[in-house]
């Protein structure tokens, strides 16, 4: 019974972690997005604007589900969520400090991968079943991308448990816990040198933000060609779990860069490490995304294709290898 | 008939170019610093928080029409359907009759104009022989739910103010 109750605990407060960073890293995507293009943003709705996201809310909630004629109902419906759901599961796994871990799993890193790559397919049913050219046409592309940039995303990790020799994300953080110089991103110091972590960082960093259909990767929604991409047909709530799926890999992304490669909740100078410094790093990361996005025009398909297979998994391979071979000299 | 062809030198061809990751640090480093600039001071953003802060209006923006009165209050309109006939939108419905107050022969019984249809020419501003049709309220925003309300007619349009000084209007008008 207490074992249930523990476990239910642990479920709502992920839930509720993902969809509270969903809600406000919209608001702070449209903040900066203004603050960037020397606007305001939405500014309106209480102080900052911190009551916008619940209005949003609000009024997603209230508007009518829309389905369009000749769409798959079931799977029209079950897309969004879909693409929620894994991203809520892999917060099970994914530790923030010591204690703050709703389930310490031995395959950890498995097992957040497997659940990030399974919101490919909402993506692919909603393109699917919306019974749109330009939703199907974003759906394939999407698909293409995930593919593309899953590789060269997961050799890195398997770089990160090459070094590690493990696949817990707890015992992946206590390996980095010293200070600065033993974060896996710093090759000086800690059980590993490695010169390549810097370039490897890089190209994790370029994967979570292709694979999270990030500008200047979103081309599964790229306004210009394919008017709205896969969610083209969607309005209300569901168009809003498209939306807070898309945050929730997001922060799914920036949690793993902090994981493997700056050290977790460690602080970089040995003081009183904790929850708050893993949250810093992790939001830097997320402001860095947030940056990019506003910064940058879309690629093309093309560009998109081509940096993954000739540049990012050629350079993954080569990091692997080196990587290996370093661990075996030294 | 052979197209002219203009060959125009290359650019982005140098080799720190072709690495790309430079020129994207590059590129953060601007966004970076409008982005802690207006962060700090956003007293100088390119927008106006408009429910706030009312435009600026000139006295020659056409805005909502009014008909003008002499100073013992009548109105000047005589009725001449100048600025009917010259509406190119046909917004402007006028009826004439006989003048009761005794300053000429003829006034409008009704004025209306369908401000769904105007256009905001200014033409029978500029038609007007007897100054009597102006538009410098200063109004610029006006919504309604239904076309009837759209439609404003005489005591409406002869109970609103001009939004500016006659000198500033007069020298408005010199302008053009």
């Amino acid at each position: 019974m207490i074992l249930t109750l523990t476990i239910l605990l642990a479920v709502i407060i992920a839930i509720a972690w993902a969809a509270f960073n969903a809600a406000y890293l919209v608001l702070a995507e449209r903040r900066g997005a203004g603050i960037i293009q020397r606007r305001p943003g939405p500014n309106i709705n209480g102080p900052f604007g911190l009551l916008q996201p619940p209005l949003d809310g609000i009024k997603l909630m209230a508007k009518q589900l829309i389905i369009p004629d000749g769409a798959d109902k079931f799977m029209y419906i079950s897309a969004p969520v879909l693409v929620m759901c894994p991203a809520i599961m892999s917060f099970v796994a994914l530790p923030y400090s010591d204690w703050l871990q709703a389930q310490n799993i031995d395959v950890g890193l498995l097992m957040v991968f497997a659940f990030a790559s399974m919101g490919t397919m909402g993506i692919v049913f909603a393109g699917w079943s919306s019974r749109n050219k330009y939703s199907l046409m974003a759906a394939m592309r999407s698909v293409s991308q995930a593919v593309a940039y899953e590789i060269p995303m997961i050799i890195t990790a398997l770089t990160i448990t090459l070094m590690a020799g493990t696949t817990n994300l707890d015992a992946i953080v206590a390996q980095q816990s010293e200070n600065f110089f033993h974060w896996n991103i710093f090759p000086l110091f800690g059980e590993t040198h490695n010169i390549l972590m810097p370039f490897s960082f890089l190209i994790f960093f370029i994967c979570s933000m292709a694979e999270t259909n990030r500008a200047p990767f979103d081309l599964g929604e790229a306004e210009g060609e394919l008017v709205a991409g896969f969610h083209i047909e969607y309005g209300s709530m569901g168009f809003g779990l498209f939306f807070m799926g898309e945050y929730a890999n997001i922060v799914i992304g920036a949690t793993l860069a902090t994981i493997f490669f700056l050290g977790g909740w460690s602080c970089p100078f040995g003081l009183f490490p904790g929850v708050w410094w893993f949250l810093i790093k992790m939001y830097a990361i997320i402001f860095t995304i947030i940056w990019i996005r506003w910064t940058f025009p879309r690629t093309t398909i093309y560009g998109l294709l081509n940096l993954s297979w000739k540049i990012l998994i050629p350079a993954s391979l080569v990091n692997l290898l080196l990587t290996a071979g370093l661990m075996k000299v030294f | 008939m052979a197209a002219k062809v203009k060959q125009l030198p290359s650019r982005g061809g140098t080799p720190a170019e072709k690495v790309y990751l430079i020129e994207i640090f590059k590129g953060m480093a601007i966004t970076l610093k409008h982005f802690l600039r207006n962060l700090w001071d956003n007293s100088n953003l390119y927008v106006r928080h408009y429910p706030e802060v009312q435009p600026d209006i000139p006295a020659r923006w056409r805005g909502r029409h009014r008909l003008l009165t002499h100073p013992d209050g009548t109105p000047k309109c005589v009725a001449c359907f100048m600025c009917q006939t010259n509406c190119p939108a046909d917004c402007i419905m006028i009826k004439a009759g006989t003048r009761i107050d005794g300053v000429t022969e003829k006034m409008p019984v009704s004025f209306t104009i369908d401000l769904a249809e105007c256009i905001y020419c200014g033409y029978c501003v500029e038609a007007c022989p007897e100054d009597a049709i102006r538009m410098d309220t200063g109004i610029y925003a006006f919504t309604s739910s239904n076309r009837e309300e759209m439609k404003i007619g005489m005591t409406e349009m002869l109970s609103l103010k001009g939004g500016f000084p006659e000198e500033e209007y007069q020298k408005g008008l010199e302008g053009e």
